[in-house]
Parts: C-alpha cells; sequence; structure tokens
C-alpha cells in the first residue's frame, strides 16, 4: 500500500501529545489533579505520547522515503509509487 | 461529567484523521480486490495488529473489565486458553489453506473444499451475524454514552433536547464508519483498527498504573481483593472443581469447551479476524499475522482486565458530610453519592430497579452489580479532564472498529459469496466495487435497524447473542475435518453443520443455570441438567454441539463419495506441498514464532496461576 499508516498514526499521537503537554503545563498544580493522586497525568503522558508520534513518524518517513528512491516493483496496476 | 474543550479537541482531532486516513486511500481504491481484500498488499505488522484489535471491540473492552470485576483473574483464560492456543494453531496450521487457496473469503474457502450450499449457508449465517454484531456494537455505544453523559453538556449548550442524545450517538458514529469504508474499503478498516490499537493502549495504560499506584502496587491489589474474595486473585486455583472458582466451571470444560472448540471456532473460522490476515502481502506475512498479533494479545489482561479488579478494590464512595472551620466560620462540605453508587461494591454501582428506586437484589439477597460500568467508572475516577478526553476517545474507538471490521466482513462476503454468487454472475470488476460500496450503506443501514429494534424489545441483544452461539460452536469440527482429512464431504460437511446448530439449540433448551429461570436462560423444552454457571452451561453446549457435528460428519462422509484428490490440492493438508522456506534464518519462521508465543502464555499463566 502506498500509504505508510506510521506518518498519519505518527502525526495524530504527535498532535494529540503535544495538546496534552500544553494543557498539563498551563493547569500545572491545579485542584483537578486531586483525581490522579496529585500526579500531572496529562503532562507526563503528553510527554509519553509526543515522543511516540515522533518516532512513528519518522519511521514512517524513513520508510516512505526507501520506497521512494527505490525503482517501482514490476507495478502490477501500473501505479507509480510517490511518496506522501 | 464535566469535560471541557480540550477534550473535545482530543476527540474531534481523532475523527478527523480517521475520516482523513479514508479520503488519503480513496484513490488507491481502483479494483474489488483493493477494496475488499487491501490489494493483498499489507506487511504482517499492521494486519497482526489489526488481527486483534478487530476483536478489541467494546464488548471486549468493556466486558473483560466487567468479567474481570465479577471473577478476578480468572477472566485471563479468555486470553490464556481462550485465545492465544488459536491463534498459534490458525497461523501455522490453517492459513496456508486460506491464504494458499486464493479464496477471498472465508466461506469461499468452504466452496473450494466443500460445494456450493456448505458456502451459501455459511455465507448467509455470517452475513446476518455480522449485521447484528455492529447494531448491538452500536446500540451498546449509545447506552454508554448516555449513562457517562458525555453528550449532556454539548446538547444544553446547543440547547438539543436530552431524548436526541441516543440517535445523536447512533448516526454519529455510522456516518464515521460509513465514510471511512466506503471510501478506503478493508484498508481504510484495517488502518483505523491498528490507531485504535494505540489508541487503547494511550487510554488505558494511564488508568492501570494510576490504579496500581493507587492501591499500592500489585501487592496491595492482591490484598485489596482478597480481602473481597480470595478466589479472584488466582488463574488457575480451584479450576479442578466447579464449586471452588469464582467462574463455577471445571477444567474439562474449560479446556475443551473455551479453548478447543470457542475458541479455535473464533480465532480460527471468523472472517470478521481472518479478512485482516487474508490481506497480507504473501504466505509467510499471512502466517506471522496471528501470531504477531498473539504477543500483544498476552499483555492486554493487564489493559482490560485490571481495570475491573481494580474498581472492585476500591472503597466504596458514601455520601459524607465533612465540617472544617476557616476564619471563624464553619463551612460544611457535604459530598453526595448518588444511590446506586453507595449500594455498589468499590466504584461497581448496583443495578436500581427504575420503578421502586432500590437496588435490585440477587436470589441470595446481594446487591445486582452492574459490572459494566467497571472500566467506565475508573475513566471517570482518575482522569482529569484532558487525559479524560484521550480516555473517552479510546472507548468510542473500540466500538467503531468493532463496528467497522463487522462492516468490511459484510460487504466483502454480500459482494463475493452472495450478490456474485447468486444474484449476478460475471459483471466486470467495477460493478461489484460499486456493488460492495453499497452493501457497506446497506450493512450499516440494517445495523441502525436492529440498535433501535433493541430499545423495543428488551431481550433481543442476548436473544441474538444465544442464536449466534448456536450458529457458531459446531464451525470448527467443520474446518478441522476439511483441512486436515481428505475424505470429507460436501454433503457431510452441511449435515453436519445443521446438526451441530440444532444440538447447540437441543442443549440450551434441555439445560438451566443454577440461580435462572427457564427461558432465555435455557432450560425451554424441559430442565433435566442445571449447570452452576452460565458459562458451564456455554462451554458445554459448545462441546455438544462440537462433538455432533464432527460424528455426524465423518459418519456421513463415509456413506458418500469423496472428491477426486487432484481438485483437493491446497485445500487439504496431506494433498499440499509443504510452503516454500523463504526466510533466511530458522528462527525467523512462522513454526519458531508459534512456539516463542506458546512459551510466553505458559509463563503468564504460571505468573498468574
Amino acid at each position: 500500500m502506498n500509504l505508510d499508516l506510521r506518518i498519519p498514526m505518527g502525526l495524530m499521537f504527535t498532535f494529540t501529545g503535544a495538546i496534552l503537554t500544553t494543557w498539563g503545563i498551563k493547569t500545572n498544580g491545579d485542584a483537578i489533579y486531586a483525581r490522579s493522586l496529585g500526579i500531572n497525568a496529562n503532562l507526563w503522558w503528553g510527554i509519553v505520547l509526543l515522543l511516540f508520534g515522533l518516532a512513528m513518524y519518522i519511521l514512517g518517513q524513513r520508510s516512505q522515503r526507501r520506497l521512494v528512491k527505490e525503482p517501482a516493483p514490476p507495478a502490477k496496476d501500473g501505479e507509480v509509487r510517490r511518496g506522501h | 461529567m464535566q469535560l471541557t474543550f480540550v477534550d473535545w479537541l482530543i476527540m474531534l482531532l481523532y475523527f478527523v484523521f480517521v475520516l482523513g486516513i479514508g479520503f488519503a486511500l480513496k484513490r488507491y481504491m481502483k479494483t474489488s480486490k483493493d477494496f475488499f481484500q487491501a490489494g493483498r498488499a499489507l506487511p504482517a505488522w499492521i494486519c497482526g495488529l489489526a488481527f486483534i484489535s478487530a476483536n478489541l471491540g467494546a464488548q471486549e473492552v468493556i466486558g473483560m473489565g466487567a468479567s474481570g470485576a465479577k471473577y478476578g483473574l480468572e477472566t485471563a483464560h479468555f486470553y490464556g486458553i481462550g485465545a492465544i492456543p488459536a491463534m498459534v494453531f490458525v497461523g501455522i496450521f490453517m492459513m496456508p489453506f486460506y491464504y494458499g487457496s486464493k479464496a477471498r473469503s472465508v466461506p469461499e474457502f468452504l466452496r473450494l473444499r466443500f460445494d456450493e450450499k456448505t458456502r451459501a449457508l455459511n455465507a448467509c449465517s455470517f452475513a446476518v451475524m455480522t449485521v447484528f454484531s455492529s447494531g448491538i456494537s452500536m446500540y451498546a455505544m449509545a447506552r454508554l454514552i448516555q449513562a457517562l453523559h458525555v453528550f449532556d453538556g454539548l446538547f444544553r449548550t446547543l440547547g438539543w433536547a436530552p431524548e436526541g442524545i441516543f440517535t445523536f450517538s447512533i448516526v454519529m458514529s455510522a456516518v464515521i464508519v460509513l465514510l471511512y469504508i466506503f471510501l478506503g474499503g478493508l484498508t481504510s478498516a484495517i488502518y483505523n483498527e491498528v490507531l485504535q490499537f494505540f489508541l487503547i493502549i494511550a487510554g488505558f495504560l494511564p488508568l492501570v498504573l494510576l490504579g496500581l499506584k493507587n492501591v499500592g502496587g500489585w501487592h496491595g491489589l492482591k490484598t485489596a481483593v482478597s480481602a473481597v474474595d480470595p478466589r479472584m486473585m488466582h488463574e488457575w486455583k480451584g479450576v479442578m472443581h466447579a464449586s471452588t472458582n469464582p467462574m463455577g466451571i471445571e477444567i474439562i470444560g474449560l479446556g475443551m469447551g473455551l479453548g478447543f472448540v470457542l475458541g479455535s471456532g473464533y480465532w480460527c473460522t471468523d472472517f470478521l479476524v481472518i479478512q485482516t490476515a487474508m490481506a497480507s502481502k504473501n504466505m509467510e506475512s499471512a502466517r506471522r499475522v496471528p501470531l504477531i498479533a498473539a504477543v500483544p494479545k498476552m499483555v492486554f489482561p493487564f489493559l482490560v482486565i485490571l481495570p475491573g479488579l481494580l474498581a472492585i478494590s476500591l472503597p466504596t464512595p458514601h455520601t459524607a458530610t465533612t465540617v472544617h472551620e476557616e476564619n471563624g466560620v464553619i463551612y460544611h462540605e457535604t459530598n453526595v453519592v448518588p444511590h446506586e453508587m453507595e449500594e455498589g461494591r468499590g466504584l461497581v454501582p448496583a443495578k436500581i430497579n427504575p420503578v421502586t428506586g432500590k437496588a435490585m437484589l440477587t436470589a441470595s439477597g446481594k446487591p445486582l452489580l452492574d459490572y459494566d460500568m467497571a472500566t467506565p467508572n475508573m475513566l471517570l475516577h482518575y482522569f482529569p479532564t484532558g487525559i479524560l478526553g484521550l480516555g473517552l476517545t479510546a472507548l468510542l474507538a473500540s466500538f467503531m472498529s468493532g463496528m467497522a471490521g463487522n462492516v468490511t466482513a459484510f460487504n466483502t462476503v454480500f459482494t463475493y459469496d452472495l450478490y456474485q454468487s447468486y444474484i449476478h454472475k460475471g459483471a466486470s470488476d467495477r460493478h461489484y466495487l460499486t456493488v460492495g460500496r453499497w452493501a457497506t450503506v446497506g450493512g450499516i443501514l440494517l445495523s441502525i435497524a436492529t440498535a433501535y429494534a433493541a430499545i423495543s424489545f428488551n431481550n433481543i441483544m442476548d436473544t441474538l447473542q444465544l442464536v449466534f452461539s448456536f450458529v457458531n460452536a459446531p464451525l470448527f469440527a467443520t474446518f478441522l475435518l476439511g483441512m486436515f482429512w481428505k475424505r470429507t464431504t460436501g454433503h457431510a460437511a452441511f449435515t453436519g453443520l445443521i446438526s451441530g446448530t440444532l444440538a447447540a439449540m437441543l442443549h440450551h433448551g434441555l439445560t438451566l443455570p443454577i440461580e435462572a429461570h427457564p427461558g432465555i436462560h435455557g432450560g425451554w423444552i424441559t430442565v433435566v441438567h442445571h449447570y452452576p454457571s452460565d458459562m458451564a452451561q456455554n462451554f458445554w453446549g459448545a462441546i455438544f454441539a462440537f462433538s455432533t457435528n464432527f460424528i455426524i460428519t465423518v459418519i456421513v462422509s463415509l456413506f458418500t463419495k469423496p472428491r477426486p484428490e487432484s481438485e483437493l490440492v491446497g485445500l487439504v493438508h496431506s494433498l499440499t506441498p509443504k510452503p516454500p522456506r523463504t526466510h533466511d534464518r530458522w528462527w525467523k519462521s512462522p513454526e519458531a514464532l508459534g512456539i516463542a508465543v506458546l512459551l510466553g502464555a505458559v509463563a503468564l499463566n504460571i505468573f498468574f496461576a
């Protein structure tokens, strides 16, 4: 398939992570964290998701670039492989 | 529940990406093979994650949490016995025939191996089941959204009547699933299942970590749960006899019924999961798909069962008034806990009779608990706004991917096995692609109808699931005999399947779990045997159905004319040349991976024993 799933998936988790991290920084020390045992769950989990998302995205980009460089495999349906 | 814009933003982001993937894939959907089989070009890891994700619908996420709260660690048998061995079996032994036969669906495999009528029987029952299952998933989601008051705030802001929440939830999920499958077919469904797989981890891992920290780690959990019921922290203890373990089953029913019949019946024959493996790019990958899937499947008990266990180990909240003094002023702070929570256990609420407003009681006088709320209540309990949006998105995603898997299985079976075979043969590929797209629309409309029917007929869910179990229970015997005994004939397979289903019905009509009334729970003919639990009844019913099918198929096969061996090459084990070894290292082979998976499963079982 010509769309490497890791690219959109990486982007989604990067955005989600970024939103959570920003929100976590903004609300740091708020009373809302009483329910999560005083842990800033947004900040920490946001960072984890951000890193995961970036890693996925980079891996996806890499393999996509490799595919573009490689000569197209014997095209079954006459499609040109192209980057995303 | 108080949701803020951050929660909505995260939810919205997910929907944008889900639909975005559908639109991005649209331009690759040129042939019916692209649409129904993902072009048979996906890498093994993607198919592998989709393979377990297709099953990781909400019934699984909510149901396993509920079962964890009700039965404890014994629930992990659904993984250790009920899934892993079957996944290894289908990868090593059965995938060569599914993938190698070039069949496009499981019913089509049955036509290649047996005959037209066996395929028609399987295709029809399967198509009906997928539509109803996706309707059940839809209904359950709308009910949960109502119970958690997810959209209440939104509806108030917009000035809409809260009665519309049910319809809104159903229409929203239907439109999203419809759009992304209509555009990107099976690829889209598989991609979104993988996305959902990671979302579930992202949403539930912090929940488990917070819960464990709260109760004092694994040891604290053990102590707290043992105070409720000491049997709940053991997976294997007391399994020799039905009265000494929480589920009320004994080792034979468990091993044979769950492991051999039900587990294999699901993981080895259900096109819902098999379709993802059949979408991979070559035989090697296809065989590896279920094995790759088995690895995360082993760790999933931590994610989905533990929230249930944690929910019952927490103290039950009670309405309490705290008095404190500040600057000479005395404050009374009353924390009101709803009645159903006070009557419950831990975070699991009691079921309230809507007429009397009192908690419903079991036959032994204890409050009846609403275990399905265990996992959702954990989310609400621990997650502050922000990550709460993520948790809810994970829950919604699991509902939608459960629906999506059913819908893609339906459109494939409908188009290839019913439309192309019996309604309109020999049309152009383009025509079938269009039919597939519209079958998606039709399937979703039928699911919506099922969801609405469920409102008016209280018992429809239980009845449907019961009927499915009658149809599914004998299936594995047919595939086992078909793939491994060349003498099996088409007439035999067909007769066997029907008699297996009849046996399952008969068994249900004649037996009853204790503490149940004759009717939907069984015993509707007359009661000749009482089971200690409905689980035991279910497992033994499957054993009877399987055995009946097996015996009848063997007997009829011996009296009917087998097909010439030349026609069965690639379909039966003994007549198929071994697949060529394309991998360079022995440890890369599916067999080695399978053994590693089994060893891992044994180790986990010993840990939980």
